[in-house]
């Protein structure tokens, strides 16, 4: 019994103290953006603004920040749909058609997929965007960041189709419906959960991606939210609270979607890698 | 957020159902395989067929043999660079492991505080590896961070000026990054070990400490295995925070071997080299994902009889 307790102690604390970790420094990032430049240096950096002041944000907002998050949202739109749309069409063909050689295949292709780091990749990426004349675009960021969510999208949404029980499918053949219509009509309705979890986890990732927009633009005009971020901090060097606001405000989305989509995220996570 | 594909997870292959029936299917999977194709496979041909290439980023691309390797396997900075970058992979599995199992095994068991502890341990994956490294470089000033802000002398230290400690910072930041990651995975696995055996060693009067280590610990070995795996392979490729943290400074102290390719390819315009970077980047990672494999002892088995 007592050491039973000394290790349920030992847990706890270890878990508070890592949560204050955590949470200081986002703590900080959001006092010091309500700090002014001149009391960030004189007040203690861990205290709260006693004259919280908006003059960072506008700073930011002034310096093209709708752009850059308008860029975002088209890259992690542009991206996220169409990838998650083909991988799961390519999933329900995967699990359907089992048994078929080239299925199995290309299943194996998409699976090995899963081994290709895209740091390891982007002078190629870099270069296919230059012949194709794609440069310095938008869209020079949401071809690849299409290619590369397909791997685990497929991997997640074939192992929830595998789970749909087979006698919904034949009677769906019985009823006569073509494999589209059972796809749209019967699997698309039960791998919604799936479906969420891929397309959140798909987001975080291009919404968050560095290399890419580094790699493959060059001008302000196509800057997303993280290059904008520390294209900012060279701007802003030693203004430090507006430098806290803009990762602030790049950051409220995301913590905004992750309240809505929580629940489901973590679910996805823990089923998809806990064995 | 690129470091979080996994590479390392096994699925069982679909069940062959009788018949080569699903022929009429493949044409759902075409606009998949064609741009996963031309965006993932042809890229990783690519870097091969590049790195026995010279390209300087705006002139024509000419096969050069084994140049390119040459440059690469001779240049003093490899070494350096793989060294850094198996420092930072050792260090940070070794900080990350234990932490994320502890803080695993007591989330699992505590209703109480699981919700609750969830959402804000979550909070570090949710930002860009830019953001992150940006507050991290403002909160470490010398002169107004951390140190003077908690009042402690001792953290008022030139933590990105000095070689040793900026080593130690990326560690840090990027343990501060994932521990939450792989505390969620630990959670979900302890969760799935099945409580009778628990109820078994309680009769044999095993305590808490006892069945930690002869129940909970090998029955997280597979666990253990993908999580090691992906934090190995997201240190091998960690680029986002060390590129915005220190550039690879002060001198060559960080500079890990992702960012030696992207100075080799972007900077310095050698992208022949840059790709033979590259390829060693793969082979590093998908030896070490293999070793790890067989080190967890999943080589040749399946998945169900680890379950």
């Amino acid at each position: 019994m007592h050491k039973l307790l000394r290790l349920n102690w030992f847990g706890g604390a270890l878990a508070w103290v890592w949560l204050l970790v955590v949470m200081l420094p986002i703590y900080w990032v959001v006092i010091t953006s309500f700090k002014t430049r001149a009391t960030y240096f004189i007040t203690n950096t861990f205290a709260p603004p006693a004259d919280p002041t908006f003059e960072n944000y506008l700073t930011v907002i002034e310096s093209g920040f709708i752009r850059y998050f308008l860029n975002s949202v088209i890259v992690t739109a542009g991206a996220v749909i169409p990838a998650v749309a083909v991988s799961f069409m390519a999933s329900y063909a995967i699990v359907r058609g089992a048994g078929n050689r080239w299925l199995r295949s290309i299943n194996t292709l998409f699976l090995l997929g899963l081994a290709i780091p895209l740091q390891a990749v982007v002078i190629p990426i870099y270069l296919i965007i230059i012949r194709i004349q794609m440069y310095d675009t938008l869209a020079a960021i949401i071809m690849p960041s299409i290619a590369f969510a397909i791997p685990l999208s497929v991997l997640v949404l074939a192992n929830f189709i595998r789970d749909v029980p087979r006698e919904l499918f034949e009677s769906m053949r019985v009823d006569g419906a073509s494999e589209w219509g059972t796809l749209w009509r019967l699997a698309l309705p039960l791998t919604r959960p799936a479906l969420v979890t891929v397309v959140i986890y798909n987001a975080l990732s291009i919404w968050n991606g560095f290399i890419l927009p580094l790699v493959l633009t060059q001008s302000p005009d196509q800057r997303t939210m993280p290059l904008a971020l520390w294209t900012y901090e060279g701007e802003y060097g030693i203004n430090v609270p507006a430098i806290a606001a803009s990762v602030t405000l790049t950051t409220v989305p995301i913590v905004i979607a992750y309240a809505v989509g929580r629940r489901q995220l973590l679910s996805g996570l823990t089923a998809g890698f806990s064995k | 957020m690129t470091t979080l594909a996994p590479p390392a997870v096994r699925v069982s292959e679909p069940t062959v159902t009788g018949g080569g029936r699903g022929g009429g299917l493949i044409w759902m999977t075409v606009p998949a395989l064609l741009i996963f194709t031309a965006f993932g496979v042809v890229p990783l041909l690519g870097v091969l067929a590049l790195s026995f290439t010279t390209w300087n980023n705006v002139g024509p691309i000419q096969p050069s043999g084994l140049d390119s390797w040459t440059t690469v396997l001779t240049d003093p900075d490899l070494p350096h660079a793989l060294w850094v970058t198996f420092l930072i992979m050792g260090l940070s599995w070794l900080v990350q492991t234990p932490i994320s199992v502890l803080l695993g095994v007591f989330l699992a068991a505590h209703k109480r505080y699981r919700g609750f502890l969830a959402v804000l341990y979550f909070i570090p994956l949710l930002l860009s590896s830019a953001a992150i490294a940006i507050t991290y470089k403002a909160l470490l000033d010398p002169n107004f961070g951390i140190g003077n802000g908690l009042g402690i002398p001792l953290l008022n230290q030139d933590w990105l000026g000095d070689s040793t400690l900026a080593v130690g910072v990326v560690v840090f930041i990027v343990s501060w990054q994932y521990i939450p990651f792989h505390t969620l995975i630990y959670q979900g696995a302890v969760r799935s070990i099945p409580h009778s055996m628990y109820e078994a060693s309680l009769i044999d009067g095993a305590g808490r400490i006892r069945q930690f280590f002869s129940i909970t610990l090998p029955q997280l070995r597979y666990t253990i295995v993908t999580s090691s795996t992906l934090m190995v392979v997201g240190s091998l490729t960690l680029f986002d925070l060390i590129y915005v943290l220190t550039a690879g400074g002060p001198g060559d102290a960080t500079r890990a071997l992702a960012l030696e390719m992207y100075r080799t390819g972007f900077q310095a315009n050698l992208m022949g080299p840059a790709s033979a970077i590259a390829v060693i980047l793969v082979l590093v990672g998908l030896g070490l994902s293999q070793l790890l494999r067989r080190l967890g002892g999943r080589g040749d088995e399946s998945q169900q009889e680890g379950a």
